[in-house]
């Protein structure tokens, strides 16, 4: 067992939140086409608020620190507070845009020991991955941002969201990313807005990407053994849960909300309110989702993917219930394995739609 | 014999789980668990402090080990962990870094 698995295994025991990913702003400079955030500042918090959460949670336990957004550097108080967690000893992790990445910025994430810097590229073109973000000229400013970071040494990572406006230019973005010297992950879920509007579910990828996506080594690793069928169902599978979310991982939003993911969006305390240890321990909603259980999923549980299957409960919230189905996990359990999921089935049964399309959620 | 003086290094991820020190190194990101024993001398590591004297009055008071045995290993450790850039190691103080003093507590069962 690793070392990491070993100390998730630790936390959960102990109930330690391992991790907490923290969105500094929803400001942003970019106006990209899957976003699901409002962009308008309704009273984010201050560097005092921050800095303050920040000290409970490395009392609380938390080790790894994401700071996303919005575009973190929109607050002229970001490396303040990169610097500050650094202090305090934290695993941080930055999610940006790298627009506003120059010299200075990269060489003061270095000074700062920051792990891990990772950027998003939608297309190797700017007229795709400008079009993505409505901001002339951000492809050239995000891989110039790419350079100035590698040549500081940092680790980048480039992370792509697949769309039905970039899927032709998957490969040839992962093929920059190996010219960068840099990562490559590639995500293809795009979430409703924050406010339901499931629009934006329109750029989903269909089926087929996904079947070529999932038989692509340099994706996926072994596409035999990712692609293997489900085993079987058995007492430990079921009294297993989805993921870590507020079992050892939160998100924190730029209004001090605390939800159990950045992917989740069940309220489950506010740290202008409550201190963290109390909304970590003792909130209702987030003592329901530790509550829940495989065996407690109401179609997952009798599904032969349940053991494998990489279902989201902040995606099944959204789509109605976090004890349901998340159809598109449904569907990628499907196309890696090539066997229907239980709601698949039942969907198909009760005439609601065919089986190999990701169905925008409603 | 010099005095050997430790520091931890602003280049580090560290928390205390359990009671165990979890370390990651930026130099090139492997992962450390410390026992009981490595923590006490790891949180000890201020820069000021000789090691002997970390030894003597923080890993001799607090766990049943012979003096001599205790350095040993807590040079063996010091080593390993300065290897990997966790720990910084000189005969002489080592100013402290912009990090305070007790960035690492305990985190407790909820």
């Amino acid at each position: 067992m690793s070392l990491l698995v070993e100390m998730n295994d630790r936390a959960m025991k102990l109930g330690v939140p391992l991790s907490v990913h923290i969105d500094v702003t929803y400001r942003c400079n970019e106006r990209c086409q899957h976003c699901y955030l409002d962009h308008d500042d309704h009273g984010e918090m201050t560097t005092a608020e921050i800095k303050g959460i920040l000290d409970q949670l490395a009392e609380a336990g938390v080790f790894f620190l994401v700071f996303s957004g919005g575009e973190v550097f929109m607050r002229r108080d970001f490396l303040e507070l990169v610097e500050y967690a650094r202090q305090r000893m934290f695993n941080v992790k930055v999610k940006t845009n790298g627009a506003m990445i120059r010299e200075h910025e990269a060489q003061r994430l270095r000074e700062l020991g920051v792990e891990q810097v990772q950027i998003s590229v939608y297309s190797h073109r700017p007229e795709i991955h400008d079009a993505i973000t409505k901001l002339p000229g951000s492809l050239k400013r995000t891989l110039d941002s790419i350079r100035f970071l590698k040549s500081q040494g940092l680790k980048v990572t480039v992370s792509n969201v697949l769309m039905t406006v970039n899927r032709a230019d998957q490969r040839s973005t992962q093929a920059l990313a190996r010219e960068l010297n840099v990562d490559y992950t590639l995500d293809p879920t795009v979430t409703p807005m924050m406010d339901g509007d499931t629009s934006v579910l329109a750029l989903r990828v269909d089926g087929e990407n996904l079947d070529e996506l999932f038989a692509d080594p340099s994706l996926v690793g072994n596409p035999e053994e990712f692609c293997a069928k489900p085993g079987p169902v058995d007492d430990d599978v079921l009294e297993g849960y989805s993921c870590s979310a507020g079992h050892t991982a939160c998100y924190i939003s730029p209004y001090a909300d605390v939800y159990p993911c950045v992917q989740f969006p069940l309220p489950s305390g506010n740290l202008r309110k409550q201190k963290f240890a109390d909304i970590w321990k003792n909130s209702p909603q987030l003592k329901e989702v530790r509550s829940i259980r495989v065996r407690d999923l109401t179609v997952c549980s009798s599904c032969s993917h349940a053991g494998t299957c990489t279902r989201c409960p902040g995606l099944a919230y959204m789509e109605g219930s976090m004890r349901g189905p998340s159809s598109t996990d449904c569907e990628k359990s499907f196309h890696r394995t090539g066997i229907p999921s239980a709601n698949m089935l039942r969907k198909a049964a009760a005439g609601q739609g065919p089986l190999i399309q990701i169905q925008p959620m409603g | 014999m010099a005095d050997t003086f430790i520091a931890r290094s602003p280049a580090i991820a560290a928390r205390a789980l359990g009671g165990e020190m979890m370390i990651m190194s930026a130099v090139d990101s492997t992962f450390f668990s410390l026992n009981e024993v490595a923590t006490v001398i790891f949180q000890a590591a201020d820069g000021r402090t000789p090691l002997a004297e970390i030894v003597e009055k923080k890993v001799c008071t607090e766990f049943e080990v012979e003096p001599e045995e205790a350095q040993r290993d807590a040079e063996q450790f010091v080593a390993d962990l300065s290897k990997h850039g966790v720990l910084l190691v000189s005969d002489q103080p080592i100013q402290a870094h912009n990090f305070p003093n007790t960035p690492v507590k305990k985190a407790e069962n909820s």
